[in-house]
């Protein structure tokens, strides 16, 4: 398979979005064109089951590579492990989805949907850069077009808060770069430099530089994926978006953050994550603890779901930050599984906004009696978040925890513990939120004239479910396509203790 | 060699009922989704009697032992090349017995609430949710791995969630809902952990196993599990203690059962399913499948004891105050499960010394049937006056001969009295109690004639003391789907004491010889006697003995009344300390310290480009100046640097 397409097919529909007149027009090419991108992000799936059984061992596959600016050894380098085709499918599912609930958007409809589809294309071509630097090209292309998303057809302070998240974003990026350009001078392959992500897993970067550079990559990619204390943008952001731009935020953005840290931070200096593995661990427990306990105390749906987003994506940094193979593995599935479930919540919310002009817990309640699909969307995306069995979040989590039990230091047990212990927080402000909102009296008048989900809204919401479940009943087969991406990090990191 | 392997079908026929029913049950068949709903669990119910048929009549017995059968076993999550979990049935004597229980029971209810949800607007939703709670309890029994049963235990409390919620508008009915998941949620975090001890230990999460690895003196995984202590507790005492919490969460076990009498909010017939013979019972079941571990650690059989016995007198005293009918059940369920857990904790492995454990399953047995009884019996009385407090009832007992009758026989059974089911069952754990440990045989004593009191004070306040009054049209006991379960359940509570268990159930599986001894059931038979006169004399008819006697108690009875003020405990825990002390402060820091400090950041770089912003102001004026200055001050640096 060709993963350019990845990379082409996005953006092809961003330019025929350009050139349509209207909504329908609009909103039809970018129907189709997320259609396709499913379709190929399913047939990748399938393609790469297939090259793994007709018994290509080798990293990863359907590598291609160009040069791009050759003066710098700038590669156009793609390639693909289980960790980013599952990377891929969770952007695809995200982005049909958004598109679908974005369905009536009145006001500059083609610019929404252009920057929308660019979005994702940002996202898939950072999920198979194997080369640095087009990495960091296209983790500047997710980024840009949020800023616009958020200023332009958010509501409340949207101007404070896309100013808010372009900034910290931009800072993260930043310290991305410090921290890209610090393994790239580092690196030295028959004198020049490289920025090739397989051929700098395979040498050596000097101790001294890994313990220097770490940090950048890792903060830097972590304040995408909200790392405490530079979380503070994804509150202020979520609830400032408009529906299908949270989504995108909170279901491919913060995950661009995660798959950063895993790739570059933790694969190519095996050495710095060990010795920074326990101010990771301390940080993503204060996150999970910290972010759960502040979800409790909100009163607006979107800032529930955004401190839980903290919370849970606590859970990514945490497995990250445990460096054993069924820690990392339980990090993976749940950036996929948090990434479907917080599209789900927000398309949610974003729905009963939309019909009763509220997100405040105290003023709804009682929907489940006037618009039950709409509400039963809102249960099932709360059962994920607090972890139900059947759904993603629950063997996510618990592949976390698992993982996490192994590493027997004191200090990581008791994180462990506190991780765990989070889970019944989550279900105090989960069943708080559902128990208000969706249950008991009917709190205004109004509410009795509600019309349920539309079929654009259902089809958002099935999709997604179905993802949901796909992992929750049958997760042999995600676990299996992330698991060989896993070892080769952690074979890394192995290779990393020998080496002291 | 026993093809066991249509056992599947159990769970799976409940589940695909469930998804039927909830997907498309309310639009296109609502009113026809409790035939589908009954019809389908009536096969699993079937095929359940015929599995226990044929294990324990056919081929379950190799040799005189009653063997494991582990007829299908899937990996479902590979966590390491060691750790998985697995999704797998086992047939072994314990789960074919609560096969039975549950599909038996869930059968009942589904005909029961045939009539007695009948015209409710959710009807077909109230059915799938009745399924998924059948099939995620059934899951859990027919568990194979320990994970696998932590997520039907997850399962069963969100499928009680939903039903105790059921009437969703009601705000105390979500309350009560929203604090059973919450509470038992925290316990099964005691779960959790342990597993996660258990299994770094015994490096397997496959119960067969991890019990064959944690039972064996020898093995590499006990030393490591005894040797690491935490608190000067070994690690094995950690964890089993802590799986125990989350059996004592879903049991209702002091101190973590204040949310089953509030879980009385949800209809009635899931009262009888889910807080009188399943859910409730899972703690014990839990402990019975690990009881090999348990008797190797004594430390934490005895918290299980201890707990079990402690639980069973409170919840009788404070039942003797409640004035709510389901309550007052509510109670007595939690008392009875404190039976059988101290049961299973006086117990020791195989043998004659392992009674215990066989009378705790015994009684699980027994309770299943009398108590799901009284449970609909409640309902129907419900359903006939529209209220749960005692005050409005009195004298029904020609108005509803049918309940009545099953009613009393549920009494009598739950008391101990002889021939019912509740005396066999009640017998053999006072035995096993009286041979092991003296404290805990009178508490049980005790407790069983308050036992009796209670009933009969709950008895006699609904079927007499004062003449029915009842009002409005609507009186009737209820549709032909009501009766025939009670009288079904009424043949149960008198015969099943009779089934001979301990040939079947017994820690070791090889059957136990046991036998009514007279001389000592003449105490316990003699208080359940005096209990039962004793309500009799004071709530056959109306007088005013009751308030006197509660005026005598005093203080003691208004603390029993008001539950000990445990609710007010928690509240004070929750709203005081977690929600002013943590979550407050988190929320403020986070808007004021963490954001502020970003916020900070931003407008000192703000101000920094103002400042410089200002130095481009286009004077010319201002522009000399600083070009003066410049070339002052790096004249200054000139002289004295190059000197």
């Amino acid at each position: 398979m060709n993963l350019s397409l990845l990379i082409i097919l996005p953006f092809i529909t961003a330019i025929v979005i350009l050139f349509c007149n209207g909504l329908k027009q609009v909103r039809t090419v970018a129907l189709i064109g997320s259609a396709v991108q499913l379709i190929m992000a399913i047939m990748l799936l399938i393609q790469y089951w297939n090259e793994r059984a007709i018994g290509n061992i080798s990293q990863m596959v359907f590598e291609y590579s160009c040069v791009w600016f050759a003066p710098l050894n700038i590669n156009f380098h793609i390639g693909v492990d289980g960790i980013s085709v599952a990377m891929i499918l969770l952007t695809a599912f995200v982005v049909i989805a958004g598109v679908l609930v974005s369905w009536t958007m009145e006001t500059l409809n083609k610019e929404f949907f252009f920057l929308l589809i660019f979005l994702s294309m940002g996202a898939y071509g950072f999920f198979i850069s194997l080369d640095l630097f087009t990495l960091f090209f296209f983790l500047e292309v997710a980024v840009i077009p949020k800023f616009l998303l958020i200023g332009i057809w958010g509501s409340g302070k949207k101007e404070y808060s896309a100013m808010k998240l372009a900034l910290m974003l931009m800072g993260g990026s930043a310290l991305v770069f410090v921290g890209l350009s610090g393994l790239y001078f580092n690196t030295n392959i028959n004198g020049t430099h490289s920025f090739d992500v397989m051929q700098i897993s395979k040498m050596h970067i000097p101790l001294e530089a890994q313990l220097l550079f770490f940090p950048f990559a890792f903060v830097g990619f972590g304040i995408f994926t909200a790392l405490f204390p530079f979380h503070t943008w994804v509150p202020d952001g979520h609830s400032s978006a408009p529906t299908a731009a949270s989504m995108f935020l909170a279901g491919i953005s913060m995950k661009l953050g995660g798959y950063g840290c895993l790739r570059v931070a933790t694969y190519l200096m095996p050495d710095a994550a060990h010795a920074y593995s326990w101010v990771i661990i301390l940080l993503a427990t204060i996150a999970i603890i910290y972010g759960a306990f502040a979800t409790m105390m909100q009163t607006d749906l979107k800032y529930i779901n955004a401190y839980s987003s903290v919370s849970h994506c606590g859970f990514v940094l945490l497995g990250i930050g445990m460096l054993t193979q069924t820690s990392i593995t339980g990090a993976v599935l749940q950036m996929v599984s948090h990434g479907l479930m917080t599209a789900l919540f927000f398309a949610a919310i974003g729905m009963i906004y939309s019909r009763t002009h509220t997100r405040m817990v105290e003023q709804l309640g009682g929907l489940l009696k006037v618009i039950p699909f709409i509400s039963s969307v809102f249960v099932i995306a709360g059962l994920c978040s607090l972890g139900l069995p059947g759904f993603s979040g629950f063997v996510a989590e618990m592949t976390v925890f698992m993982g996490s039990w192994q590493n027997p230091d004191t200090m990581y047990r008791t994180a462990t513990i506190l991780a765990c212990a989070s889970i019944v927080v989550t279900a105090v402000y989960i069943l708080r939120a559902a128990g208000k909102t969706v249950m008991g009296p009917i709190t205004d008048e109004h509410y009795f004239h509600l019309t349920d989900a539309t079929w654009n809204e259902k089809l958002a919401a099935i999709i997604l479910i179905t993802g949901i479940v796909a992992i929750g009943v049958a997760p042999f087969w995600l676990n299996d396509l992330v698991t060989p991406g896993t070892e080769q990090i952690m074979q890394q990191l192995a290779q990393a203790i020998s080496l002291k | 060699m026993n093809n066991y392997s249509y056992i599947s079908l159990i769970p799976l026929l409940p589940i695909a009922t469930f998804l039927l029913l909830g997907l498309f049950g309310r639009k296109y068949f609502s009113s026809l989704s409790g035939i589908i709903g009954t019809l389908s669990l009536s096969v699993s119910a079937f095929l359940s009697i015929l599995t226990a048929y044929k294990y324990f009549f056919v081929d379950g017995k190799v040799n005189g032992v009653f063997q494991q059968i582990i007829p299908l076993k899937y990996t479902w999550l590979q966590f390491s090349p060691t750790i998985s979990i697995d999704m797998g049935i086992v047939v072994d004597p314990l789960s074919v017995m609560m096969l039975v229980v549950i599909t038996f029971v869930s059968l009942m209810v589904h005909v029961f609430s045939l009539g007695y949800m009948k015209g409710e607007e959710r009807f077909a939703t109230y059915y799938a949710f009745l399924s998924l709670f059948t099939f995620s309890m059934l899951g859990l029994v027919l568990s194979t791995n320990i994970f696998q049963m932590y997520m039907f235990w997850e399962l069963v409390g969100v499928s009680s969630f939903l039903l105790i919620g059921y009437y969703f508008d009601k705000p105390s009915a979500v309350a009560a809902a929203k604090k059973a998941f919450i509470v038992t949620r925290f316990a099964d975090l005691g779960f959790l952990i342990g597993i996660l001890i258990l299994a770094f230990h015994a490096e397997t999460l496959d119960f067969q196993t991890l019990i064959a690895r944690l039972t064996d003196p020898q093995s590499s995984q006990i030393l490591s599990s005894v040797t690491s202590s935490l608190f000067g507790v070994s690690a094995l005492t950690w964890g089993l203690t802590l799986v125990f919490m989350g059996g004592a969460g879903k049991s209702a076990m002091f101190p973590l059962h204040i949310w089953l009498p509030d879980a009385m909010e949800g209809p009635t017939p899931v009262s009888a399913l889910i807080h009188a013979a399943t859910m409730v019972v899972a703690g014990v079941y839990l402990v019975a499948r690990l009881f090999p571990v348990y008797c190797f650690d004594v430390s934490a059989l005895q918290v299980v004891t201890y707990v079990g016995a402690f639980s069973a007198l409170l919840a009788a005293v404070i039942a003797c105050t409640q004035t709510d009918i389901k309550r007052v059940l509510a109670y007595s369920t939690m008392s009875q499960i404190g039976y059988m857990m101290f049961s299973l904790g006086v117990s020791k492995y195989g043998g004659e010394e392992g009674l215990g454990y066989m009378a705790s399953l015994f009684h699980l047995f027994t309770h299943a049937f009398f108590k799901s009884l009284l449970f609909l019996g409640a309902g129907s009385v419900i359903h006939m006056v529209h209220s749960n407090e005692m005050k409005d009832m009195g004298g029904l007992r020609k108005h509803m001969p049918i309940t009545h009758i099953t009613f009393l026989i549920a009494c009598l059974a739950i008391a101990g009295i002889p021939p019912f089911a509740g005396f066999f069952s009640k017998e053999e754990i006072l035995l096993a109690a009286f041979h092991s440990n003296k404290l805990v045989f009178f508490v049980a004593l005790f407790t069983s004639g308050l036992t009796a009191f209670y009933m009969f004070r709950l008895y006699y306040s609904i079927f007499w003391k004062k003449a029915a009054h009842l009002h409005g049209e609507h009186h009737d006991e209820g549709t032909f789907t009501m009766k025939i379960p009670l009288v079904i359940l009424g043949a149960c509570a008198l015969l099943v004491g009779f089934v001979p268990i301990s040939q079947f159930i017994t820690s070791d599986g090889i059957g136990l010889e046991t036998h009514i001894d007279v001389i000592f059931s003449i105490t316990p038979v003699a208080l359940a006697i005096a209990g039962i006169l004793l309500a009799t004399s004071l709530y056959k008819n109306e007088n005013d003995r009751p308030i006197k006697i509660s005026l005598a108690f005093g203080k003691f009875y208004e603390a029993a009344h008001k539950k000990f003020y445990i609710d007010e405990v928690y509240l004070f825990i929750i709203q005081k300390i977690i929600f002013n002390l943590i979550g407050r402060p988190a929320a403020w820091i986070d808007k004021n310290i963490v954001d502020g400090l970003m916020n900070l950041l931003a407008f000192i770089t703000a101000e920094f480009s103002e400042f410089f912003k200002g130095l481009q102001s286009g004077k010319v004026q201002s522009y000399a100046l600083y070009f003066f200055a410049g070339i002052f001050g790096l004249a200054v640096l000139f002289i004295y640097l190059v000197k």
